[in-house]
């Protein structure tokens, strides 16, 4: 392979690692989320969700939080979100809310969880509303996080494929 | 579930009945199309209120809730193929003095596909503690329970939906303290 035909594939690597943030920039545009995508890391919202399974999330100023619905929150000073169900809801003429959230599986509310002192959660800790969920697939980034090795296998075969493959 | 600082014997169940029949809804799988409910309810005695201090939560003495109800709901409609299961829950709704709108998970339940869809339930208690933020349900004369259900998919989107039968309900004016729950 000459220099050129380098040069092209890295040109062609670059693009697509370019075209794959933006879709995931787009997404947290549209959905209005920092994190449009999450993987449930542990069962407590079994049997709905399990480990590995994929949430869609989405995080607009316009839906209000409201009882039932499976929020996704993070936990001042934690920086791993919690995917669980809101129990309860205060607000307040002005819009300012308080809720409380619980997981499925879970036999008490998550105020053992909160921070030390805080008994509420607020907008600022919610990352996202989950509005879809597709089984299993997430279940790749839980065994990259678990075995470094598996990573490093999967971005050198990603990087051979694209090195070598002719266009 | 951690007691209330009023250790005296709770009061008794005076029932307020409330039952919410699912007829067959025209079309269950749109997300937010109510099924059509028809309405069954006995005249109700009243739930009781309290004024206890909540340890799982901030220190202060809140308004503490007891409501008895029933629950009559056929779920067969809702169940399809890609149904996996049924986050059923029941929430109070009221306004106070204090927030403009609180909404409270009473009780929930998990419906697997595959378990029986028609719930026949009676005389059920809350699942959880019925904890005002603040002294709202002395005489709130208007604390709304609706039924709603949060569908989980096989794969796709998780909708919520809402029942159409919902019931009002008032609270006493008074405070309960002697009799057991």
């Amino acid at each position: 392979m000459n220099k050129r035909q380098l040069y092209y594939q890295v040109l062609n690597f670059g693009m697509i690692v370019s075209s794959a943030l933006m879709i995931w920039k787009g997404l947290m545009v549209i959905t209005g989320s920092e994190s449009p995508i999450v993987v449930v890391l542990s069962g407590s919202m079994e049997p709905a969700f399990h480990r590995g399974d994929l949430l869609f999330l989405t995080n607009r100023v316009e839906d209000p939080i409201r009882v039932g619905e499976i929020v996704v929150f993070r936990i001042e000073g934690r920086e791993i979100p919690i995917v669980h169900r809101v129990l309860k809801i205060h607000e307040k003429q002005n819009g300012h809310i308080k809720f409380l959230t619980k997981g499925d599986n879970n036999a008490v509310d998550d105020r053992g969880l909160y921070k030390q002192g805080q008994h509420w959660l607020e907008k600022k800790d919610v990352v996202g509303r989950a509005r879809g969920f597709v089984p299993y697939i997430g279940i790749v980034t839980i065994l990259m996080n678990d075995y470094p090795k598996f990573k490093y296998a999967v971005l050198f075969l990603l990087g051979l494929f694209v090195l070598v493959h002719r266009e | 579930m951690r007691e209330p600082h009023d250790s005296a014997a709770r009061p008794p169940r005076t029932p307020n009945r409330r039952g919410v029949r699912a007829a067959r809804p025209p079309n269950p799988h749109s997300p937010g199309s109510a099924c059509s409910c028809r309405r069954r309810r006995c005249l109700p005695t009243g739930p009781e209120g309290k004024n206890v201090e909540d340890f799982t939560g901030p220190r202060e003495r809140s308004d503490l809730g007891f409501i008895t109800f029933d629950i009559t709901a056929d779920l067969e409609n809702i169940f399809d193929w890609n149904v996996k299961q049924l986050f059923l829950y029941l929430s109070a709704e009221y306004s106070t003095k204090n927030n403009a709108l609180n909404q409270v998970v009473l009780w929930d339940k998990i419906v697997l596909r595959g378990d029986n869809p028609k719930l026949l339930l009676k005389d059920m208690k809350t699942k959880y503690f019925f904890f005002d933020d603040g002294n709202g349900l002395k005489g709130n004369r208007n604390v709304t329970l609706t039924l709603s259900w949060n569908v989980v998919p096989n794969a796709g989107i998780l909708p919520l939906v809402t029942g159409s039968g919902h019931v009002s309900v008032p609270f006493p004016d008074t405070y309960e303290i002697t009799k057991s729950y």
